[in-house]
Formats: C-alpha cells, structure tokens, sequence
C-alpha cells in the first residue's frame, strides 16, 4: 500500500466529531493539555470549539520518554507550560495521532510531576491502532489502518486549518 | 582530505564530551541552549527532577576545591535522577601518589557513566576523555588557565535570555583575562554564536599576550572601553593563580578596572552585568553594581543548573 493509495480523512470533519463527543464530558473544571507539537495545536482548537474556561497546557514529554538509551534526546525539546494547578484537576490529554501508547506514558508520568490529577483521559483526533502498552483514548475523531511504514502527521495552514498527511516512517516513529 | 577530528564529537559529529566551546559548531551550542531553556520550567514544579537519567552513575571529580561549582553539577545530575558520586581527590588517593589516569581507571571499573572534571591543569580533563573507555563521557568544569565550558555556556545562556539576538551586540569581559578560564570559554562562544564586537579590557599585564589573535578588541582604558556595550562580563581577579607582581594592589586593581556605578554608566542604559562568582566585591565589582538593578548575577546561577542539566542529557544520549 503506497501513499497515494490511502485516503485520509478531513482534519477539520475530525475536530468537528471529537468537539460533538467530548462536549458533555467538559465543565469549567476541566483543563486540556496538548502534546507538542500535534497534539498542542489540536488542544488549542478544542480549547476554543468547547469554550474552556482554563488555559491549555502544552507538554514536551522528551525527558520521561523510553527510548532516551537508543536515541538519546530529541533536537529541540519545548518546554513545558502547564498554566493552572493539577492537584485534583480533571485533566484530558491531546494527542494529534495515537499509536504504540509510549508517548501517553511518558505525558502521564510527567503530569504527576506537577501533582496529583482528580482524573486524566485522553483525546486523539486519529487512533491508528498498533498499541504496546494498555493504553485506551476515551475520544476519538478516526481509527485509521496506516501500515508501519508510514507516518500520519497533523500539519497546520498559516490560516489555522488542519489537516492530516502521511510521510514515510523515521525511526522516530515507532515512538508515538 | 584528512581533517583532525575534534576530541569533543563522536563520528556523528555529535557531542560526546564536553571539554571547551573551542572548536564547537554554533549548531551545538544552540542546541545546548535551548535543550537548556527546556529544563527551565522543571525547577517550578512540584517534584523538580525528571527520570532521564535514571541508573546513570555519575562522579565529580575534584582535583581542586570548588564548592559552588560541584554543588550546581550535583544539583543537575540529581534533577535528572542520576546518582552522584563526588570525590574530593586532593585529599583522597592523589596524596597518597596515585595518577590521576589511576585513578580514572579504578572509577571506571566502577561503573561510571560520567565524569565532571575538575584540575588546576589545563589539559587534564582532555587527558582523561582520551583514556576512559568510550561509552563514558567526560565534562570539564574548568581545568587551570585554559577552559570552563559550562561557565561559558551559561553566560550564553544568560546574555541569550536578556538580549535575545547575539548578532547585534558589543559585549566587553573586563579584568583578570590572563589568568581566566571563564574568559576564554566566553571569548569561543560568543564569537562562534555571531557576537560581532567582543572586547578585553584590563591591565597589560593580565592579557594574554595574543588575545587579538582570538578576534577580539583590546583596551586597556576601561572608559573607552565600555562605552556604549550591551554586555558587561566582569572576572573574577584570580589572587590564587598569581604569582609575582601582575597588579601593585587590589585596591589599585579597583581604582583603574573594578566595575562601579561611574564605569557602568558609560555602557548602554540597559547594559547587564555579569560575574562568574565568587565574587571579590570591591576589587573587580562594586557592591551598588553587583546588588543593583543591571546585575544579573544570581538569574546566571540558577540558569547555570539548567545548563548542566541539557550537557549531561544530551552528552548520555550520545
């Protein structure tokens, strides 16, 4: 299966269906934080769609990640913002595309760095299977078949809107 | 074509140790800034270390005594899970005629994964990166006259934070360059990061007598000088590292070079100061400077941890 030959669903239908689902499931309390840098645009666009009262949080979970001994660290680690109090907050965490379930690892491990959350789920615009650790998104936009090779990465216009494409596989990848 | 392959990289042209910022590409020392500027929020939080180096054991080897210095390399290490091991060697095996390759060896036989290197001669860190086996890497945290690269590299990342750009600034380091590994770290980077005007301001006698050969200016009238500089580096004066007759006194030394609010006054009205600590307070910096409103000598140590903190990260993924 080439590039061409899968189709990718529309970013903008899957924010659409993942605002629909998470939106019962919001209060004032809950807070949002993204994953850079994918899963950080995706929190702020549902951030705006839910109307959330708390500012997101962005996380670079490159210091807690597995494969530190294999690869060493990532160029250009962010740092992290976490803008509000996580002890007892309903967290849910924002992922572009969900895949082996180590990158959720290592953003849950560093969340408990700032404290102790009532709750965290998660939300993945695109859940692409291919899970090695027991990790499970409560909202989903898409589950999408994409063999190993390739990579699905969410890219943003200047304009704002999002949009999904496949790349060849880095060995970075295995990693989300 | 042969070239000399720097003994800081591994084949990858990756940092493997870090001996001096001489001789690093810019591409290196923005990487450690901004893998630096990453670790900065990990300070404010509720648990202040993160597990990337988790099982790594790491030794500060001290062949001379610096308390502030080994303090702030354990405080990284610690915050990034390692555990630290320091060693205090003037008093332990070197005095009882142990070499310092010895001694490298019985800790490496220990299971080391990283040395801090401390030693009042120049040239003794690299000696021993050349000797440790290579999956051991080896940070120099200043070896005589000769280099002090995380020093220097947290003064980037101090001027970094204040100035934002490199590329238009006139930065001045005033006093005691001769006998200061500080100075020269400062000299490599800020040129290999687009400084364009570096100056070296003191006596005669405390320049290096080629010091224009490493592409800076030199004055000796510390009122030419600093005018109109973005950045003021202030040296520690080193009593301990002289010998003979470099300066009649250090009352004189403060007459002509230290750093006060007159001096300080010729430099732009946003200039900021710097000193690498301890400081001799009214020898080469007047107390009204080092407390007042353009110092910016305590934001330099804590940036100092964080510093460290990216060297050793990105040294043990390597």
């Amino acid at each position: 299966m080439s590039e061409n030959a899968i189709k990718l669903p529309d970013a903008e239908q899957l924010v659409a269906v993942l605002t629909a689902q998470m939106r019962p499931h919001v209060t004032p309390q809950t807070a949002l934080v993204g994953i850079v840098t994918g899963g950080a645009w995706l929190a702020e666009r549902l951030h705006r769609e839910l109307g959330l009262v708390l500012p997101c949080g962005t996380l670079d979970a490159s210091f807690y990640r597995d494969d530190f001994q294999e690869k060493g660290l990532k160029r250009g680690v962010r740092r992290s913002e976490i803008p509000f109090d996580v002890e007892d907050r309903e967290l849910i965490l924002v992922d572009d595309v969900l895949y082996t379930g180590r990158t959720i690892r290592a953003a849950i491990n560093e969340l408990f760095d700032y404290g102790r959350p009532a709750s965290i789920r998660l939300a993945a615009l695109v859940d692409r299977g291919g899970r090695e650790l027991p990790v499970a998104a409560q909202f989903v936009g898409a589950v999408i078949d994409v063999p190993a090779q390739l990579s699905i990465e969410l890219q943003r216009a200047a304009d704002g809107r999002l949009s999904l494409a496949l790349t060849p596989a880095t060995n970075q990848d295995r990693a989300g | 074509m042969f070239l000399a392959r720097n003994p800081q990289l591994n084949s990858n042209g990756e940092l493997h140790h870090l001996l001096s910022t001489e001789g690093l590409p810019r591409e290196i020392l923005t990487q450690i800034l901004d893998t630096a500027a990453s670790f900065t929020g990990v300070t404010q939080r509720e648990v202040k270390k993160v597990p990337l180096l988790r099982g790594k054991a790491i030794f500060n080897l001290f062949f001379e005594a610096s308390t502030r210095t080994r303090t702030t390399f354990e405080i990284a290490a610690k915050r990034l899970s390692a555990d630290v091991i320091n060693l205090a060697i003037n008093v332990s095996s070197q005095s009882k005629g142990e070499s310092v390759l010895d001694t490298v060896a019985n800790l490496s036989a220990m299971q080391a994964d990283m040395f801090i290197v401390r030693h009042s001669e120049s040239g003794a860190p690299h000696l021993i990166a050349r000797h440790v086996s290579p999956e051991i890497h080896v940070i120099n945290a200043g070896d005589g006259r000769h280099a002090h690269p995380t020093q220097g590299l947290l003064d980037m990342y101090t001027i970094r934070h204040y100035k934002k750009d490199f590329t238009k600034l006139v930065v001045a380091i005033v006093g005691d360059v001769l006998h200061s590994r500080v100075a020269r770290s400062q000299i490599h980077a800020l040129t290999t990061l687009g400084v364009p005007e570096v100056r070296v301001i003191g006596p005669k006698t405390l320049l290096p007598s080629h010091v224009d050969k490493l592409g800076v200016h030199v004055y000796h009238d510390i009122s030419k000088g600093l005018k109109d500089v973005d950045v003021v580096m202030t040296l520690r004066l080193q009593n301990e590292r002289m010998q003979g007759s470099f300066l009649p006194s250090p009352q004189e030394f403060f007459k002509l070079y230290g750093l006060n609010a007159e001096k300080l006054a010729l430099a732009k009205p946003d200039a900021i100061v710097l000193h690498p600590g301890p400081m001799n307070r009214g020898v080469e910096i007047d107390s009204t400077v080092a407390d007042g409103r353009q110092s910016v000598i305590l934001p330099q140590v804590t940036f100092g941890i964080a510093i460290r903190m990216a060297v050793m990260s990105i040294l043990a993924g390597n």
